[in-house]
């Protein structure tokens, strides 16, 4: 395949960046997004060029560290897919390609394609977690818990924390990363004993971090490549509701 | 950097608590307009029962109360939005799927429909409840203003037989069909009355409200432009 790209270059954070265009050719069909920009990255350096930076780990659709946006969407525009498991037979022979970071204020560009999410992970700093010992693997039934919520909470903690809903967000909000985060433990028993608490301190972390205010276009669903719902979103405005008026944190 | 004042949650639930208010207004004022159709001296009954009396008054001042507080929360929410976006913009935007404009253009649109409320207010309330009170405060109003103060259906034929104001109207009342087309199905997931069963189900109803209130609005401008012959 022949392919026109138009990459986003930016040497740091203070670098203004600009797009660069590249002319790729010979890219096998079956390679993945990411092998094409091997590929690229394998020629500029035989050419003596720096590299296109951007983040990947396991690519295998798993570990949230992939994320591209591609031709206008993160991940590319194809449903529950991540930029690792999007192959380059989805596009045509001769495609222009653009492919730009994350844009958001709280996640700032470290180079090119790779920009810093680690405001994610001082969100679940802030409360993400069960601060007990739960032990190890239960016995089966020993702790009940019906099988609608345990789905539920499946389906919420099957988030990867992309970020790719910040991403796509007009107001760069971060509802739908939180409400899965709070959520997967929020409809365990075990996680119930602090949810009060954890919904107001990832909510107060939220909105210190600099991200916006959901206003419920729902972008965040229709982009995440892991099809998590906004219902989270409802559950966590709901219980931070009910926090404040039950529990409100002390100052 | 940061989101200041009141936590983003309880921002949205604000605007939730006054945009739904406002439906339930909306829901009123729809349903007594449909009165001058069926009824046109029944409707200036409810005319005059809405005039300078204490609860009407009460009413009047809890709607721009909401209204106020709607407005300024609305920009303070798109201002800080517009920021944590970020300076750089993306070069290639594209529509994501099942997201409508509206829901992405909410102030814009709500401005289009706060510049046809001032045209509105203008031609009726100014007209109607407004010189009342003035009369009451004992301020000097035309008297001929004040006899036809409850005179609703004047007001409604009188602006109604000018068939641009009737287009006017129109467009207005596609603007506010927009605004509640997303609005009435957030209300209800800002303040988290929705889950995976629901979720599909209110947008359905908040969509069929909004059909539905703005039908009965602009069943009367149809009504007055078109069937009832103009009076002068």
């Amino acid at each position: 395949m022949k392919l026109t790209l138009k990459i986003w270059r930016q040497k740091n954070n203070l670098d203004k960046g600009k797009f660069v265009t590249y002319n790729v050719d010979n890219i096998p069909e079956e390679a993945s997004f990411l092998e094409m920009l091997d590929i690229l990255n394998e020629s500029l350096v035989v050419k003596g060029e720096d590299p296109v930076t951007f983040d990947h780990d396991c690519r295998e659709g798993i570990c949230g560290a992939c994320g591209l946006y591609i031709n206008g969407h993160p991940h590319g525009k194809f449903k529950n897919t991540t930029t690792c498991q999007l192959h380059m037979r989805k596009f045509k022979d001769g495609d222009t390609i653009t492919i730009e970071p994350w844009r958001s204020e709280a996640f700032p560009i470290i180079k090119d394609l790779m920009v810093d999410r680690s405001a994610l992970d001082r969100l679940i700093q802030s409360g993400g977690y069960i601060s007990v010992r739960t032990g190890g693997v239960p016995d089966a039934n020993s702790i009940p818990v019906n099988k609608h919520d345990a789905d539920l909470s499946m389906d919420a903690a099957s988030c990867i924390g992309c970020g790719a809903c910040v991403a796509t967000c007009k107001n760069g909000s971060a509802m739908l990363f939180v409400s899965a985060k709070f959520s997967q433990l929020a409809l365990l028993p075990q996680g119930q004993v602090e949810a009060y608490e954890r919904v107001q301190k990832m909510v107060k972390r939220m909105d210190e971090l600099g991200f916006g205010n959901c206003s419920n276009t729902y972008a965040c669903m229709a982009e995440c490549p892991k099809g998590i719902s906004v219902t989270n979103i409802a559950r966590m405005n709901r219980q931070f509701l009910a926090a404040k008026i039950a529990e409100p944190l002390k100052k | 950097m940061g989101n200041k004042g009141l936590s983003s949650i309880t921002k949205k639930l604000i605007m939730a608590i006054t945009g739904g208010a406002m439906v339930f207004f909306l829901l009123f004022h729809a349903s007594m307009n449909l009165v001058a159709i069926i009824k046109p001296e029944g409707y200036n009954k409810i005319c005059e029962f809405l005039g300078a009396n204490w609860y009407a008054l009460v009413a009047t001042v809890g709607l721009a109360a909401l209204m106020v507080v709607h407005l300024v929360y609305a920009f303070i929410l798109s201002l800080q939005n517009y920021r944590a976006r970020g300076k750089q913009r993306y070069a290639v935007v594209e529509k994501q799927e099942g997201v409508s404009w509206a829901s992405k253009n909410m102030l814009v649109i709500g401005m289009i429909v706060l510049v046809g409320l001032v045209v509105h207010l203008i031609n009726f309330w100014a007209k109607m409840q407004l010189p009342e009170v003035l009369h009451k405060l004992g301020f000097e109003v035309n008297k001929a203003v004040l006899d036809n103060a409850t005179n609703g259906v004047h007001y409604i034929v009188n602006t109604f037989s000018c068939w641009w104001y009737s287009v006017i109207y129109l467009v207005w009342l596609f603007f506010l069909w927009l605004h509640l087309d997303h609005g009435i199905a957030s209300v209800m997931q800002s303040i988290g009355w929705s889950n995976h069963v629901w979720q599909k189900r209110i947008e359905c109803i908040g969509k069929i409200f909004a059909i539905l209130i703005v039908l009965m609005f602009a069943s009367v401008v149809i009504y007055y432009w078109l069937i009832v012959p103009p009076v002068a």
